[in-house]
């Protein structure tokens, strides 16, 4: 047998053990190569198809690259102003209990402009999903300093590195909503490996099964990269990731009640 | 020998050759083709399609989910 029979052979649809799912839309993504954000709406596209809740899901998507997730998730989707995603899930959840409520904020978002709703929202424990991308820059504007810039990391608006004795220190917003008594699910998860990914998803699935059962707010915190505002290449930069953000990061569950 | 026979079909158009596949394969199958798609991106391929053990690894990393995966026994 030669070997192009032979792959023709494997490739046929009982063979098939892995491809896009039907919640993902056949759009292609605007993200850059290698971004993140396209492999945390592929996680949160798989659980949604496995727990078989597509219809009853409502997306609130942010002010930032991931702004057009409306475009690639075949679910129901709002667009909230810059940080408010918390207090529109807060209306939708509230509105309509039964639904899966979750937003989806990059650290722009969620850790500066909307710091003040996503803490109220943890506070007052809404029964929704929180996911927070870190990848500690803001990739959409042209990679200006965030909260969550690391000390001494280059951006647009740190030529010199950032100097926390002027413009603070990176923001632990995982630690700082995991000692609120209203959060129920709080853990810090990544995306650059099979392993990681095979995590996430298990992650995501205990935060939509949280919502099922009322249990009140999961939140979700990814470190992801952003291979353009931190000007290297993608696997350039899972390497500078795992090198500089996962020591001030640590993965991992902080608060599982 | 390996148990299981792999292969990947990736979905040449779309891919934004990021790479992020080729340093996920355990068995060193895939790599950035000399050619460009239509947007001038260098694609993934298969070069080695021997070692595949349809693992999956390259479709779950993908952020574009190009890549699909099909694994049968070998025979």
């Amino acid at each position: 047998m030669t070997a192009t029979t032979e792959l023709k052979n494997i490739i046929s649809e009982e063979n098939k053990v892995y491809g896009k799912t039907s919640v993902l839309l056949d759009n292609e993504m605007h993200y850059c190569p290698g971004c993140t954000h396209g492999v945390i709406h592929k996680a949160i596209a798989e659980v949604i198809e496995d727990m078989d809740i597509q219809e009853e899901t409502i997306g609130v998507s942010p002010v930032g690259c991931s702004v057009l997730a409306y475009n690639y998730l075949d679910i129901d989707w709002q667009q909230a102003a810059h940080g408010r995603a918390p207090a529109l899930a807060t209306a939708t959840t509230r509105l309509m209990p039964e639904k899966y409520v979750f937003t989806y904020q990059g650290d722009g978002d969620l850790a500066s402009i909307g710091c003040a709703e996503i803490m109220h929202a943890c506070n007052r424990g809404e029964n929704i999903v929180v996911f927070f991308v870190n990848n500690g820059i803001y990739g959409m504007t042209g990679g200006q300093m965030a909260p969550t810039t690391l000390e001494g990391q280059v951006t647009a608006t740190s030529p010199y590195g950032r100097d926390c004795q002027t413009t603070g220190f990176p923001m632990k917003i995982s630690e700082m909503v995991s000692l609120l008594p209203g959060t129920r699910y709080v853990t810090r998860e990544s995306a650059e490996t099979a392993g990681a990914v095979r995590k996430l998803k298990k992650a995501v699935k205990k935060a939509f099964a949280n919502t099922r059962e009322n249990k009140g707010l999961s939140f979700i915190e990814i470190v992801g990269t952003c291979s353009s505002g931190w000007k290297q290449t993608p696997v350039q930069s899972n390497e500078w990731m795992k090198e500089h953000m996962f020591p001030y990061y640590p993965l991992g569950t902080l608060k599982d009640e | 020998m390996a148990k299981f026979k792999g292969a990947i079909v990736v979905d040449t158009e779309k891919c934004k050759g990021c790479g992020l596949c080729v340093v996920s394969c355990p068995t060193k199958v895939i790599e950035l083709a000399r050619d460009v798609n239509g947007k001038g991106y260098h694609y993934a391929h298969m070069a080695n399609p021997d070692a595949c053990i349809g693992c999956s690894s390259c479709g779950l990393v993908c952020p574009d989910t190009v890549i699909t995966v099909y694994r049968m026994k070998a025979s």
